[in-house]
Protein backbone atom coordinates (compact mmCIF):
# COMPACT_ATOMS: atom_id res chain seq x y z
CA UNK A 1 0.00 0.00 0.00
CA UNK A 2 2.66 2.55 0.99
CA UNK A 3 4.43 2.17 -1.91
CA UNK A 4 1.75 3.27 -4.71
CA UNK A 5 0.89 5.96 -2.48
CA UNK A 6 4.16 7.49 -2.17
CA UNK A 7 4.52 6.97 -6.06
CA UNK A 8 1.23 8.71 -6.52
CA UNK A 9 2.48 11.51 -4.26
CA UNK A 10 5.93 11.96 -5.52
CA UNK A 11 5.04 14.27 -8.24
CA UNK A 12 6.03 12.98 -11.19
CA UNK A 13 3.24 11.74 -12.73
CA UNK A 14 1.55 15.50 -12.25
CA UNK A 15 -1.23 14.96 -14.97
CA UNK A 16 -4.08 16.62 -12.88
CA UNK A 17 -6.57 16.95 -15.79
CA UNK A 18 -10.05 16.32 -14.53
CA UNK A 19 -9.51 12.68 -15.67
CA UNK A 20 -7.22 11.72 -13.90
CA UNK A 21 -8.61 13.65 -10.78
CA UNK A 22 -11.95 11.31 -11.31
CA UNK A 23 -10.18 8.10 -12.01
CA UNK A 24 -7.94 8.48 -8.49
CA UNK A 25 -11.31 9.09 -6.66
CA UNK A 26 -12.73 6.05 -8.30
CA UNK A 27 -9.97 4.00 -7.23
CA UNK A 28 -9.72 4.71 -3.72
CA UNK A 29 -11.99 2.56 -2.41
CA UNK A 30 -10.76 -0.85 -4.83
CA UNK A 31 -6.92 -0.11 -3.22
CA UNK A 32 -8.25 0.53 -0.07
CA UNK A 33 -8.81 -2.87 0.47
CA UNK A 34 -5.16 -4.09 -1.21
CA UNK A 35 -2.43 -4.43 0.90
CA UNK A 36 1.09 -4.33 -1.55
CA UNK A 37 4.17 -5.41 -0.34
CA UNK A 38 5.55 -7.62 -3.22
CA UNK A 39 8.60 -7.37 -5.63
CA UNK A 40 6.36 -6.68 -8.73
CA UNK A 41 4.65 -3.86 -7.34
CA UNK A 42 8.20 -2.28 -6.26
CA UNK A 43 9.35 -2.50 -9.19
CA UNK A 44 6.90 -0.50 -10.63
CA UNK A 45 6.06 2.28 -7.99
CA UNK A 46 9.91 2.80 -7.84
CA UNK A 47 11.88 2.59 -10.45
CA UNK A 48 9.62 2.26 -13.42
CA UNK A 49 7.56 5.11 -12.78
CA UNK A 50 10.76 7.69 -12.67
CA UNK A 51 10.58 7.10 -16.51
CA UNK A 52 6.81 7.60 -17.23
CA UNK A 53 5.63 9.58 -19.55
CA UNK A 54 2.66 11.95 -18.28
CA UNK A 55 -0.15 9.58 -18.99
CA UNK A 56 -2.17 12.44 -20.69
CA UNK A 57 -1.01 14.56 -23.55
CA UNK A 58 -2.34 17.70 -22.70
CA UNK A 59 -2.67 19.34 -26.10
CA UNK A 60 -4.86 16.18 -27.98
CA UNK A 61 -6.31 14.86 -24.87
CA UNK A 62 -5.44 11.49 -25.66
CA UNK A 63 -3.89 9.31 -23.39
CA UNK A 64 -0.51 7.87 -24.33
CA UNK A 65 0.00 4.13 -22.69
CA UNK A 66 3.77 4.98 -21.48
CA UNK A 67 6.88 3.28 -22.64
CA UNK A 68 8.70 -0.24 -21.26
CA UNK A 69 7.17 -2.79 -19.11
CA UNK A 70 5.03 -0.08 -17.50
CA UNK A 71 3.76 0.87 -21.10
CA UNK A 72 2.70 -2.76 -21.50
CA UNK A 73 0.65 -3.38 -18.30
CA UNK A 74 -1.02 -0.04 -19.05
CA UNK A 75 -1.74 -1.27 -22.82
CA UNK A 76 -3.10 -4.69 -20.58
CA UNK A 77 -5.10 -2.40 -18.26
CA UNK A 78 -6.62 -0.41 -21.02
CA UNK A 79 -7.83 -3.69 -22.85
CA UNK A 80 -9.37 -4.84 -19.25
CA UNK A 81 -10.98 -2.06 -18.78
CA UNK A 82 -12.88 -1.97 -21.96
CA UNK A 83 -13.97 -5.77 -20.80
CA UNK A 84 -14.70 -4.97 -17.80
CA UNK A 85 -16.98 -2.52 -19.18
CA UNK A 86 -18.57 -4.28 -21.47
CA UNK A 87 -19.75 -7.39 -19.10
CA UNK A 88 -20.68 -4.97 -16.55
CA UNK A 89 -23.37 -3.47 -19.28
CA UNK A 90 -23.82 -7.15 -20.49
CA UNK A 91 -25.19 -8.11 -16.97
CA UNK A 92 -26.78 -5.30 -16.22
CA UNK A 93 -28.85 -4.86 -18.70
CA UNK A 94 -29.21 -8.37 -20.48
CA UNK A 95 -30.62 -9.50 -23.61
CA UNK A 96 -33.84 -11.27 -23.61
CA UNK A 97 -34.37 -15.15 -23.30
CA UNK A 98 -30.55 -15.28 -21.34
CA UNK A 99 -29.90 -18.74 -20.15
CA UNK A 100 -28.55 -19.00 -16.85
CA UNK A 101 -25.64 -20.88 -18.10
CA UNK A 102 -25.34 -17.69 -20.10
CA UNK A 103 -25.93 -15.89 -17.34
CA UNK A 104 -23.58 -17.61 -15.09
CA UNK A 105 -20.97 -17.35 -17.53
CA UNK A 106 -21.27 -13.64 -18.44
CA UNK A 107 -21.33 -12.53 -14.44
CA UNK A 108 -17.74 -15.00 -14.40
CA UNK A 109 -16.62 -13.23 -16.91
CA UNK A 110 -17.48 -9.96 -15.62
CA UNK A 111 -16.31 -9.91 -12.20
CA UNK A 112 -12.42 -11.90 -13.79
CA UNK A 113 -12.39 -8.48 -15.90
CA UNK A 114 -13.12 -6.31 -12.82
CA UNK A 115 -10.47 -8.07 -11.08
CA UNK A 116 -7.52 -7.89 -13.76
CA UNK A 117 -8.35 -4.32 -14.22
CA UNK A 118 -8.17 -3.50 -10.70
CA UNK A 119 -4.90 -5.78 -10.21
CA UNK A 120 -3.23 -3.82 -13.34
CA UNK A 121 -4.54 -0.34 -11.48
CA UNK A 122 -3.08 -1.52 -8.37
CA UNK A 123 -0.29 -2.56 -9.83
CA UNK A 124 0.64 0.52 -12.44
CA UNK A 125 -0.10 2.78 -9.25
CA UNK A 126 0.83 6.35 -10.61
CA UNK A 127 1.80 4.98 -13.72
CA UNK A 128 -1.95 4.25 -14.41
CA UNK A 129 -3.96 5.80 -17.25
CA UNK A 130 -6.97 7.34 -16.37
CA UNK A 131 -10.34 5.48 -16.29
CA UNK A 132 -11.21 5.18 -20.32
CA UNK A 133 -14.92 5.92 -21.57
CA UNK A 134 -16.11 2.97 -23.48
CA UNK A 135 -18.06 3.06 -26.73
CA UNK A 136 -20.65 0.27 -27.50
CA UNK A 137 -22.63 2.12 -29.77
CA UNK A 138 -22.41 -0.85 -32.15
CA UNK A 139 -23.09 -3.31 -29.37
CA UNK A 140 -26.92 -4.16 -29.36
CA UNK A 141 -27.30 -4.93 -25.74
CA UNK A 142 -30.45 -6.73 -26.11
CA UNK A 143 -29.49 -9.49 -28.97
CA UNK A 144 -27.64 -12.53 -28.01
CA UNK A 145 -25.50 -12.48 -30.98
CA UNK A 146 -23.98 -9.24 -30.82
CA UNK A 147 -23.17 -9.38 -27.49
CA UNK A 148 -21.88 -13.13 -27.56
CA UNK A 149 -19.93 -12.01 -30.79
CA UNK A 150 -18.53 -8.88 -28.92
CA UNK A 151 -17.36 -11.56 -26.26
CA UNK A 152 -15.59 -13.55 -28.63
CA UNK A 153 -13.69 -10.73 -30.66
CA UNK A 154 -12.80 -9.29 -27.27
CA UNK A 155 -11.51 -13.14 -25.88
CA UNK A 156 -9.92 -13.85 -28.72
CA UNK A 157 -8.55 -10.06 -29.10
CA UNK A 158 -7.62 -10.26 -25.43
CA UNK A 159 -5.74 -13.52 -26.15
CA UNK A 160 -3.73 -12.07 -28.98
CA UNK A 161 -2.57 -9.51 -27.18
CA UNK A 162 -0.93 -10.57 -24.09
CA UNK A 163 0.36 -13.83 -26.55
CA UNK A 164 1.86 -10.89 -28.51
CA UNK A 165 2.85 -9.06 -25.27
CA UNK A 166 5.13 -11.15 -23.86
CA UNK A 167 8.19 -10.47 -25.67
CA UNK A 168 7.99 -6.85 -25.12
CA UNK A 169 8.17 -7.22 -21.45
CA UNK A 170 11.38 -7.41 -19.51
CA UNK A 171 10.92 -8.20 -15.88
CA UNK A 172 10.03 -12.20 -15.39
CA UNK A 173 7.67 -11.08 -12.79
CA UNK A 174 5.31 -9.05 -15.07
CA UNK A 175 5.70 -11.98 -18.02
CA UNK A 176 4.56 -14.73 -15.05
CA UNK A 177 1.69 -12.51 -14.03
CA UNK A 178 0.54 -12.26 -17.69
CA UNK A 179 1.12 -15.38 -18.28
CA UNK A 180 -1.78 -16.27 -15.36
CA UNK A 181 -4.04 -13.75 -16.78
CA UNK A 182 -3.98 -14.81 -20.31
CA UNK A 183 -4.94 -18.12 -20.00
CA UNK A 184 -7.72 -17.17 -18.02
CA UNK A 185 -8.93 -15.19 -20.98
CA UNK A 186 -8.44 -18.19 -23.12
CA UNK A 187 -10.35 -20.02 -20.99
CA UNK A 188 -12.74 -17.31 -21.82
CA UNK A 189 -12.75 -17.44 -25.29
CA UNK A 190 -13.32 -20.98 -25.41
CA UNK A 191 -16.80 -20.95 -23.56
CA UNK A 192 -18.16 -17.97 -25.39
CA UNK A 193 -17.02 -19.54 -28.17
CA UNK A 194 -18.47 -23.03 -27.29
CA UNK A 195 -21.99 -20.74 -26.56
CA UNK A 196 -22.46 -19.93 -29.99
CA UNK A 197 -21.37 -23.03 -31.23
CA UNK A 198 -21.47 -25.81 -28.70
CA UNK A 199 -19.56 -29.09 -28.75
CA UNK A 200 -17.82 -28.15 -31.89
CA UNK A 201 -14.75 -27.22 -33.12
CA UNK A 202 -15.37 -23.32 -32.90
CA UNK A 203 -13.80 -23.20 -29.24
CA UNK A 204 -10.45 -23.55 -30.02
CA UNK A 205 -9.96 -22.76 -33.83
CA UNK A 206 -6.24 -23.10 -34.60
CA UNK A 207 -3.46 -25.65 -32.71
CA UNK A 208 -1.90 -21.73 -31.81
CA UNK A 209 -2.96 -19.28 -31.18
CA UNK A 210 -2.70 -15.62 -32.62
CA UNK A 211 -0.13 -13.60 -31.43
CA UNK A 212 -0.75 -9.60 -32.26
CA UNK A 213 1.18 -6.83 -31.54
CA UNK A 214 -0.13 -3.42 -29.72
CA UNK A 215 -0.79 -1.49 -32.92
CA UNK A 216 -2.77 -4.42 -34.26
CA UNK A 217 -4.65 -4.95 -31.27
CA UNK A 218 -5.59 -0.79 -30.60
CA UNK A 219 -6.55 -1.10 -33.85
CA UNK A 220 -9.28 -3.66 -33.45
CA UNK A 221 -9.88 -2.29 -30.48
CA UNK A 222 -10.30 1.70 -31.42
CA UNK A 223 -13.99 1.72 -32.47
CA UNK A 224 -14.93 0.46 -29.26
CA UNK A 225 -13.18 2.98 -27.08
CA UNK A 226 -14.16 6.69 -27.09
CA UNK A 227 -11.00 7.97 -25.43
CA UNK A 228 -8.08 8.88 -27.82
CA UNK A 229 -5.53 6.52 -27.22
CA UNK A 230 -1.45 7.08 -28.53
CA UNK A 231 1.18 3.77 -28.14
CA UNK A 232 4.01 5.70 -29.82
CA UNK A 233 6.98 4.79 -26.74
CA UNK A 234 5.68 0.88 -26.39
CA UNK A 235 8.60 -1.14 -26.96
CA UNK A 236 8.66 -2.91 -30.20
CA UNK A 237 10.85 -6.00 -29.61
CA UNK B 1 -2.39 -32.81 -43.84
CA UNK B 2 -0.09 -30.30 -45.06
CA UNK B 3 2.51 -27.89 -42.21
CA UNK B 4 1.07 -25.02 -43.17
CA UNK B 5 -2.76 -26.39 -41.92
CA UNK B 6 -1.00 -28.31 -39.33
CA UNK B 7 0.70 -25.06 -37.99
CA UNK B 8 -2.41 -22.60 -38.82
CA UNK B 9 -2.67 -20.09 -35.98
CA UNK B 10 1.14 -19.23 -35.82
CA UNK B 11 2.78 -16.49 -37.35
CA UNK B 12 4.35 -18.26 -40.66
CA UNK B 13 7.38 -15.67 -40.12
CA UNK B 14 7.76 -17.29 -36.79
CA UNK B 15 7.43 -20.79 -37.54
CA UNK B 16 9.72 -20.02 -40.79
CA UNK B 17 12.04 -18.80 -38.23
CA UNK B 18 11.91 -21.58 -35.52
CA UNK B 19 12.17 -24.56 -37.89
CA UNK B 20 14.04 -23.28 -41.10
CA UNK B 21 16.30 -20.86 -40.59
CA UNK B 22 18.85 -21.45 -37.70
CA UNK B 23 20.10 -18.14 -37.92
CA UNK B 24 17.23 -16.68 -36.67
CA UNK B 25 17.55 -18.60 -33.74
CA UNK B 26 21.37 -17.31 -33.21
CA UNK B 27 20.03 -14.29 -33.41
CA UNK B 28 17.18 -14.09 -31.25
CA UNK B 29 18.87 -16.13 -28.64
CA UNK B 30 22.03 -13.61 -28.90
CA UNK B 31 24.59 -16.58 -29.14
CA UNK B 32 26.63 -14.84 -31.19
CA UNK B 33 27.60 -18.10 -33.34
CA UNK B 34 28.23 -18.35 -36.94
CA UNK B 35 24.64 -19.08 -38.31
CA UNK B 36 23.96 -22.11 -40.43
CA UNK B 37 23.15 -21.43 -43.89
CA UNK B 38 20.76 -23.97 -45.78
CA UNK B 39 17.04 -23.44 -45.30
CA UNK B 40 15.43 -26.61 -44.32
CA UNK B 41 11.57 -27.17 -45.15
CA UNK B 42 9.58 -27.75 -42.13
CA UNK B 43 8.50 -31.27 -43.66
CA UNK B 44 12.02 -32.75 -43.84
CA UNK B 45 13.39 -31.70 -40.71
CA UNK B 46 15.17 -34.47 -39.65
CA UNK B 47 17.47 -35.33 -36.75
CA UNK B 48 19.93 -35.44 -39.05
CA UNK B 49 19.31 -32.27 -40.47
CA UNK B 50 18.39 -29.96 -37.76
CA UNK B 51 20.13 -30.78 -34.67
CA UNK B 52 23.71 -30.45 -36.16
CA UNK B 53 25.65 -27.68 -33.91
CA UNK B 54 23.04 -27.42 -31.38
CA UNK B 55 21.81 -24.22 -31.49
CA UNK B 56 19.30 -23.78 -29.08
CA UNK B 57 20.81 -23.01 -25.47
CA UNK B 58 20.51 -25.98 -23.07
CA UNK B 59 18.13 -23.59 -20.85
CA UNK B 60 15.73 -23.56 -23.99
CA UNK B 61 16.05 -27.02 -25.13
CA UNK B 62 15.49 -28.60 -21.44
CA UNK B 63 12.60 -25.99 -21.45
CA UNK B 64 11.14 -27.81 -24.93
CA UNK B 65 11.83 -31.23 -24.63
CA UNK B 66 10.11 -30.60 -21.34
CA UNK B 67 7.00 -29.52 -23.46
CA UNK B 68 7.63 -32.31 -25.85
CA UNK B 69 7.33 -34.90 -23.34
CA UNK B 70 3.78 -32.97 -22.49
CA UNK B 71 2.12 -33.22 -25.39
CA UNK B 72 3.56 -36.56 -25.95
CA UNK B 73 1.14 -37.44 -23.71
CA UNK B 74 -1.74 -35.55 -24.38
CA UNK B 75 -1.52 -36.60 -28.41
CA UNK B 76 -1.23 -40.49 -27.34
CA UNK B 77 -3.76 -40.03 -25.55
CA UNK B 78 -6.09 -38.08 -27.26
CA UNK B 79 -5.22 -40.34 -30.01
CA UNK B 80 -5.64 -43.61 -28.34
CA UNK B 81 -9.51 -42.23 -27.16
CA UNK B 82 -10.71 -41.50 -30.58
CA UNK B 83 -9.55 -45.00 -32.26
CA UNK B 84 -11.21 -46.62 -28.76
CA UNK B 85 -14.62 -47.76 -30.00
CA UNK B 86 -17.81 -46.54 -28.29
CA UNK B 87 -16.20 -44.05 -25.67
CA UNK B 88 -16.64 -40.95 -27.37
CA UNK B 89 -20.33 -39.96 -28.20
CA UNK B 90 -21.21 -38.15 -31.78
CA UNK B 91 -22.06 -35.16 -29.06
CA UNK B 92 -18.53 -34.19 -28.11
CA UNK B 93 -16.41 -36.21 -31.05
CA UNK B 94 -15.68 -33.04 -32.77
CA UNK B 95 -14.04 -31.80 -29.52
CA UNK B 96 -11.84 -34.25 -29.35
CA UNK B 97 -10.75 -34.39 -32.58
CA UNK B 98 -9.91 -31.22 -32.59
CA UNK B 99 -7.82 -31.03 -29.62
CA UNK B 100 -6.38 -34.95 -30.55
CA UNK B 101 -4.95 -32.34 -33.85
CA UNK B 102 -4.01 -29.67 -31.63
CA UNK B 103 -1.63 -31.88 -29.65
CA UNK B 104 -0.51 -33.63 -32.74
CA UNK B 105 0.71 -29.90 -34.48
CA UNK B 106 2.05 -29.38 -30.81
CA UNK B 107 4.24 -32.05 -31.04
CA UNK B 108 5.41 -31.72 -34.14
CA UNK B 109 6.44 -28.56 -34.47
CA UNK B 110 8.39 -28.94 -30.92
CA UNK B 111 10.21 -31.94 -32.78
CA UNK B 112 10.90 -29.54 -35.63
CA UNK B 113 11.95 -26.74 -33.75
CA UNK B 114 14.54 -29.22 -31.33
CA UNK B 115 15.68 -30.69 -34.25
CA UNK B 116 18.28 -34.21 -33.20
CA UNK B 117 17.70 -32.69 -29.22
CA UNK B 118 14.15 -33.68 -29.34
CA UNK B 119 13.67 -36.71 -26.66
CA UNK B 120 12.26 -39.75 -27.78
CA UNK B 121 8.82 -40.59 -26.59
CA UNK B 122 7.98 -42.05 -23.52
CA UNK B 123 5.60 -45.12 -23.02
CA UNK B 124 2.89 -44.13 -21.06
CA UNK B 125 0.20 -46.12 -18.86
CA UNK B 126 -2.52 -43.87 -18.86
CA UNK B 127 -4.17 -45.96 -16.35
CA UNK B 128 -1.61 -44.56 -13.96
CA UNK B 129 -0.78 -47.94 -12.26
CA UNK B 130 -4.57 -48.53 -12.45
CA UNK B 131 -6.40 -45.67 -10.83
CA UNK B 132 -7.79 -44.74 -14.04
CA UNK B 133 -7.92 -48.71 -15.54
CA UNK B 134 -11.37 -47.80 -18.08
CA UNK B 135 -10.03 -44.68 -18.82
CA UNK B 136 -10.30 -46.05 -22.46
CA UNK B 137 -13.77 -47.25 -21.96
CA UNK B 138 -15.47 -45.36 -19.86
CA UNK B 139 -16.09 -41.75 -21.24
CA UNK B 140 -16.58 -40.06 -17.64
CA UNK B 141 -13.24 -41.75 -16.82
CA UNK B 142 -11.59 -40.15 -19.87
CA UNK B 143 -13.20 -36.54 -19.64
CA UNK B 144 -11.43 -36.50 -16.09
CA UNK B 145 -8.13 -37.61 -17.05
CA UNK B 146 -9.05 -35.20 -20.11
CA UNK B 147 -9.31 -32.50 -17.39
CA UNK B 148 -6.43 -33.49 -15.54
CA UNK B 149 -3.75 -33.19 -18.78
CA UNK B 150 -5.12 -30.13 -19.69
CA UNK B 151 -5.49 -28.01 -16.64
CA UNK B 152 -1.89 -29.07 -15.78
CA UNK B 153 -0.82 -28.48 -19.27
CA UNK B 154 -1.65 -24.93 -18.72
CA UNK B 155 0.11 -25.04 -15.65
CA UNK B 156 3.15 -26.18 -17.15
CA UNK B 157 4.20 -24.00 -19.95
CA UNK B 158 3.22 -21.12 -17.86
CA UNK B 159 5.96 -21.90 -15.37
CA UNK B 160 8.20 -21.94 -18.30
CA UNK B 161 7.78 -19.26 -19.41
CA UNK B 162 10.43 -17.27 -17.68
CA UNK B 163 12.86 -19.72 -19.25
CA UNK B 164 11.84 -19.08 -22.34
CA UNK B 165 12.15 -15.28 -21.92
CA UNK B 166 15.69 -14.92 -23.86
CA UNK B 167 14.68 -16.01 -27.00
CA UNK B 168 11.11 -14.29 -28.67
CA UNK B 169 10.62 -16.62 -31.03
CA UNK B 170 10.40 -19.46 -28.95
CA UNK B 171 8.75 -17.51 -25.96
CA UNK B 172 5.88 -16.64 -28.44
CA UNK B 173 5.41 -19.83 -29.97
CA UNK B 174 5.09 -21.45 -26.32
CA UNK B 175 2.79 -18.74 -25.01
CA UNK B 176 0.77 -19.81 -28.50
CA UNK B 177 0.17 -23.24 -27.29
CA UNK B 178 0.04 -22.44 -23.58
CA UNK B 179 -3.42 -20.38 -24.42
CA UNK B 180 -4.52 -23.25 -26.70
CA UNK B 181 -4.39 -25.51 -23.97
CA UNK B 182 -6.48 -23.15 -21.86
CA UNK B 183 -8.83 -23.56 -24.10
CA UNK B 184 -8.71 -27.14 -24.47
CA UNK B 185 -9.25 -27.14 -20.29
CA UNK B 186 -11.82 -24.83 -20.58
CA UNK B 187 -14.40 -26.71 -22.88
CA UNK B 188 -13.18 -30.24 -21.45
CA UNK B 189 -14.29 -28.89 -17.53
CA UNK B 190 -17.46 -27.37 -19.01
CA UNK B 191 -18.29 -30.62 -21.30
CA UNK B 192 -18.04 -32.30 -17.68
CA UNK B 193 -20.56 -29.56 -16.07
CA UNK B 194 -17.57 -27.74 -14.46
CA UNK B 195 -17.13 -24.20 -14.76
CA UNK B 196 -14.08 -23.31 -17.20
CA UNK B 197 -12.07 -21.74 -14.64
CA UNK B 198 -10.17 -22.98 -11.36
CA UNK B 199 -12.30 -21.45 -8.34
CA UNK B 200 -9.97 -21.81 -5.18
CA UNK B 201 -7.92 -24.98 -5.46
CA UNK B 202 -10.83 -27.31 -6.22
CA UNK B 203 -10.67 -30.33 -7.89
CA UNK B 204 -14.21 -29.93 -8.36
CA UNK B 205 -15.79 -33.58 -8.77
CA UNK B 206 -12.31 -35.14 -9.98
CA UNK B 207 -11.29 -38.01 -7.81
CA UNK B 208 -8.52 -37.47 -5.06
CA UNK B 209 -5.33 -38.26 -6.95
CA UNK B 210 -5.71 -35.45 -9.00
CA UNK B 211 -5.56 -33.04 -6.55
CA UNK B 212 -1.96 -32.09 -7.14
CA UNK B 213 -3.15 -30.68 -10.47
CA UNK B 214 -4.91 -27.81 -8.42
CA UNK B 215 -2.61 -27.39 -5.55
CA UNK B 216 -1.46 -23.64 -5.12
CA UNK B 217 -4.31 -22.83 -7.49
CA UNK B 218 -5.98 -20.91 -4.73
CA UNK B 219 -3.18 -17.82 -4.15
CA UNK B 220 -4.36 -14.66 -4.13
CA UNK B 221 -1.59 -12.44 -4.14
CA UNK B 222 -0.74 -11.26 -7.42
CA UNK B 223 2.62 -9.12 -8.01
CA UNK B 224 2.65 -8.17 -4.16
CA UNK B 225 -0.62 -7.35 -4.02
CA UNK B 226 -3.03 -9.42 -1.80
CA UNK B 227 -6.10 -9.05 -4.10
CA UNK B 228 -8.37 -11.33 -1.15
CA UNK B 229 -11.61 -8.83 -0.21
CA UNK B 230 -11.64 -6.95 -3.21
CA UNK B 231 -14.55 -4.52 -3.45
CA UNK B 232 -17.30 -5.34 -5.99
CA UNK B 233 -16.55 -8.82 -6.66
CA UNK B 234 -17.06 -12.94 -5.43
CA UNK B 235 -14.00 -14.23 -3.65
CA UNK B 236 -14.03 -16.84 -6.32
CA UNK B 237 -13.55 -14.70 -8.83
CA UNK B 238 -10.10 -13.41 -7.07
CA UNK B 239 -8.61 -17.27 -7.77
CA UNK B 240 -11.02 -17.85 -10.65
CA UNK B 241 -8.97 -14.79 -12.67
CA UNK B 242 -5.59 -15.81 -12.44
CA UNK B 243 -4.38 -19.30 -13.16
CA UNK B 244 -0.97 -20.46 -11.11
CA UNK B 245 2.20 -22.30 -12.87
CA UNK B 246 3.25 -25.24 -11.35
CA UNK B 247 7.36 -25.89 -11.63
CA UNK B 248 8.92 -28.66 -13.85
CA UNK B 249 9.43 -31.12 -10.80
CA UNK B 250 5.77 -30.60 -9.78
CA UNK B 251 4.67 -31.31 -13.14
CA UNK B 252 6.95 -34.31 -13.61
CA UNK B 253 5.03 -35.45 -10.58
CA UNK B 254 2.11 -35.51 -11.63
CA UNK B 255 2.90 -37.05 -15.66
CA UNK B 256 5.39 -39.72 -14.25
CA UNK B 257 1.99 -40.82 -12.19
CA UNK B 258 0.91 -41.80 -16.41
CA UNK B 259 4.58 -42.49 -17.74
CA UNK B 260 5.71 -46.41 -17.31
CA UNK B 261 9.74 -45.65 -19.04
Amino acid sequence: MSNIIKSRGDGKTQCASDGKRTFLKLSSAALAALAVSGTAIDALASGENAFLSIPIAPQTGAVDLGSGDTGILNYAYALEQLEAAFYTQAVGSPYGNMSAQERQVLTDLRDHEIVHREFLKTALGAGAIPGLTPNFGKIKFNNRKSVLETARTFEDLGVAAYNGAGKLLTNPEFLLLAGKIVSVEARHAAAIRDLLKPRSNNFSPKAFDQAFDPATVLKAAAPFIATPITANNLPRS
Amino acid sequence: MTDKTILGGLDPELVTRLTTRREAIFKAGKLGVAPASAPIALGALSATTFGQGSPLPAQIVDTLNFALTLEFLEDEFYRTAINSRNLIPNTTRNVFRQISNHEAAHVKFLQGALGTAATAKPTFDFTAGGAFADVFSNYQTFLAVSQAFEDTGVRAYKGQAGNLISNNDVLTAALSIHSVEARHASEVRRIRGEKGWITGESRGTLPAPTQAVYDGEDNTTQGGANLAGLAGVPASAITEAFDEPLTKDEVLAIARLFIRA
